[in-house]
């Protein structure tokens, strides 16, 4: 098959090159094309990796989970193939190993790391033959419209790691999310006996430090129920959503003790964060310059999938330290003159654990929230009713609502307590961006924070690319 | 009807299953029901009622049962049956204000079918829900509702999600005609049910936030006073979201 691979490789690199001539981003539409002249195209191509392949998904925490792996394991000197601009079905799969490959049968890096969409898990595990550990970190309500219920999810990762590649690769998870946990119950037997290749290992990761514990289940949690028999967990503490120590008290299923642990977390606001990493072969301090306990997890979720790769703890370290904000996640920018931070908020846990940051800030903010409607958005907005901006009711000076459902916004604002007079509603992105930035308080220095659903943040990015406030390459 | 003054009245509101059937974020309901009344100086309680908790008739003026994951809508389905039947139907005969949304109005049924298995509902609206080989039933939708008291007919807007096709009985009337979406079948042209102040929907987004007129007519009902009585609220907001929906859905 590889003698007729190259000429559809071409034809999908031409169509892509036409694209970007004529202006679309496109980082999806050649590997489309690709994958009809080649449906095996992403198992054939990545085949040609050395390394084999690593696959991470989640509801939230995706992208910069994979940049932070990305960093460590780039620092541990592997060449990667990454889809590090997001694109994380199969086209945006396709597309980066499209420009990965090379001339008879080769391809520019060793390792491909691999984010995919939740749904999306499944059919790609099944082509990568050189599979070698999944990171699953959490899930949560998100798009219902799209996904539909949580449990099926759970349902279609279950299906996708007992067939296949994923059989025998190493699973990362989260301990600290129920549903995600459980996924390792058959392999946990043969964890730690298996140093000698990673096939069939199970690494859990999870926070433990009781002073983060929150004091009850937030509003939007949801896996309240036992995947093995259907009796209400007992949480014993909960840090972030749904995730935290649990226990069945009917069949005894409990939260795995992870060997990859966070503990003494420090939260520094929207500027960063700070936590002791232990690792099966040491313990270090960890220093993000990502903020909120939302990157916590996702520096643990890397750290965790690092050392199913058998990297060292000092290369995680530094791979941690060194990573930077993917765009729009928590990433600093100067608009109008005045530092701007933009920060996506796309479903009620990943929403609240952005207003938790903020919360830690002091004083008034300067907001601007951007919710739109578009497919990739969801196209039912009811989810910030789940999401609890109540934490803003005191501290916001002035807010501007903008996107497709600017009103609907404004309006959760008012309900949420913050006083109508500070809230208005400027239809045009760029008008708002630039009322917003403009709107300062009199002593000036505060940032302007940006609170943008997913499509929103892609065209505030072509915004700021056209006015010269952002770099034109995606990264 | 008894005409009195709102103010200094308690809206007494009992959420059911609040944590297991709130999936389309039916606590915007809740709140815009909250926030609406303590503007006008209206008391508000909440109260919830749980799996195997009684339900008592007479302590509340409006009861809310929203939607919720499979698994969570078949627990409560059984324990609607089990525990709260009887009183559910005491609340209906006194006239007392009943909402369910999406799977909520699911369960208010005579029946509903889940994964080929019929379940038993509470029997408070006349309907059936079957599901059908077809597709969910999904996107923005708007309904014209004639409900007989005010300025008809007047506009609900929201969003819909729903695999069940829900069929009405002779007893209940639809809460409204579709004008753009899909509705209790996809096909009847009719939206929700409605049984005296029994009344279920598929429209969430959630429901009150966007339709803060609707979130009225179901306080006065519920504390039997005149819309008119309501002290008016400076809605411009209100407006705009419920322009935004009706847009969305495309009228």
């Amino acid at each position: 098959m590889s003698t007729l691979l190259a000429p559809k490789l071409a034809l999908a690199r031409a169509a892509g090159a036409l694209s970007r001539l004529r202006g679309g981003g496109a980082t999806s539409a050649p590997g489309k094309l690709l994958l009809r002249l080649e449906p095996d195209a992403i198992g054939a191509l990545a085949s040609r990796l050395d390394r084999g392949s690593v696959l991470i998904s989640a509801t939230n925490g995706k992208t910069t989970t994979a940049a932070m792996a990305a960093s460590i394991l780039e620092g541990h000197g592997l060449d990667l193939v990454h889809n590090q601009a997001g694109a994380n079905m199969a086209g945006g799969i396709a597309s980066t190993l499209l420009s990965a490959a090379r001339p008879r049968g080769r391809i520019a890096g060793e390792l491909g790391l691999f984010e995919v969409d939740e749904l999306w898990l499944a059919p790609i595990a099944a082509r990568l033959s050189g599979l070698r550990a999944v990171l699953l970190s959490n899930l949560f309500r998100d798009q219902l419209d799209r996904y539909g219920e949580l449990e099926t999810i759970a349902d279609s990762w279950v299906s996708a790691l007992s067939d296949g590649p994923a059989r025998t690769a190493a699973l990362v998870l989260n301990a600290d999310d129920p549903l995600v946990a459980d996924l390792g119950r058959d392999r946990e037997g043969i964890a730690d006996d298996s140093r000698d290749g990673d096939g069939r290992r199970v690494v859990y990761f999870g926070v433990e430090d009781d002073a983060l514990a929150l004091p009850g289940m937030a509003h939007a949690a949801d896996a309240k129920h036992c995947r093995r028999c259907g009796s209400p967990y007992v949480f014993e503490a909960i840090y972030l959503g749904h995730l935290g120590r649990y226990h069945c008290p009917s069949c005894g299923q409990r939260r795995p003790s992870p060997t990859v642990r966070a503990s003494a977390v420090r939260l520094d606001g929207v500027r960063g964060a700070s936590f002791r990493l232990a690792i099966p072969t040491g313990e270090a301090e960890v220093k993000l310059s990502l903020p909120g306990l939302y990157n916590v997890y996702n520096a643990l979720a890397a750290a965790a999938l690092a050392v199913a790769l058998e990297v060292e703890l000092e290369e995680i370290v530094d791979g941690l330290q060194g990573a930077t904000a993917a765009f729009g996640r928590a990433e600093t920018l100067t608009v109008e003159g005045r530092e701007t931070q933009i920060l996506l908020v796309k479903n009620p846990a990943g929403a609240n654990e952005v207003l938790r940051t903020l919360a830690l800030e002091p004083g008034e903010h300067d907001l601007l929230g951007v919710l739109n409607d578009n497919i990739a958005d969801g196209r039912d907005v009811s989810w910030i009713w789940d999401a609890d901006y109540e934490l803003l009711a005191g501290r916001v000076r002035s807010v501007t609502c903008t996107g497709t459902r600017a009103s609907e916004l404004a309006l959760r604002l008012k309900y949420a307590g913050i006083d109508p007079p500070r809230i208005r509603v400027v239809d045009d992105l760029e008008e708002a961006l630039t009322v917003a930035a403009a709107d300062r308080p009199a002593n000036g220095g505060k940032p302007l924070y940006v609170l943008p659903t997913y499509t929103a943040m892609l065209a505030l990015r072509a915004l700021l690319v056209q006015r010269g406030e952002a770099g034109s390459s995606w990264r | 009807m008894a005409v009195s003054q709102a103010t200094g009245r308690t809206l007494r509101v009992c959420a059911l299953y609040p944590d297991l059937m709130n999936i389309y974020a039916d606590r915007g309901n809740l709140l815009v029901l909250q926030r609406r009344c303590q503007w006008r100086g209206i008391g508000f309680e909440l109260a919830g009622s749980g799996l195997g908790e009684p339900l008592d008739a007479n302590a509340h003026d409006l009861f809310y049962i929203g939607g919720g994951q499979d698994r969570d809508q078949r627990l409560c389905a059984e324990d609607l049956l089990r525990s709260k039947r009887a009183s559910l139907h005491e609340v209906a005969a006194r006239g007392a204000v009943v909402l369910g949304v999406c799977g909520g109005y699911q369960l208010l049924g005579h029946t509903y079918t889940l994964d080929e298995q019929e379940i038993e509902g509470v029997g408070l609206l006349d309907v059936h829900t079957v599901r059908d080989p077809g597709p969910r039933l999904i996107g923005n939708i708007a309904i014209e509702v004639a409900l007989g008291d005010g300025p008809d007919p007047r506009v609900l807007a929201g969003f819909e999600n729903h695999g069940g096709r829900t069929r009405l009985g002779q007893r209940a009337q639809a809460l409204g005609r579709v004008v753009k979406g899909h509705g209790n079948d996809g096909r009847s042209g009719q939206e929700g049910a409605r049984q005296g102040a029994t009344i279920g929907t598929y429209l969430h987004g959630p429901l009150l936030p966007k339709n803060a007129w609707f979130a009225d007519w179901l306080i006065a009902t519920a504390l039997n006073v005149d819309r008119d009585d309501l002290s008016p609220l400076d809605d411009g907001l209100e407006r705009e979201a419920h322009a935004g929906a009706r847009r969305a859905a495309g009228i």
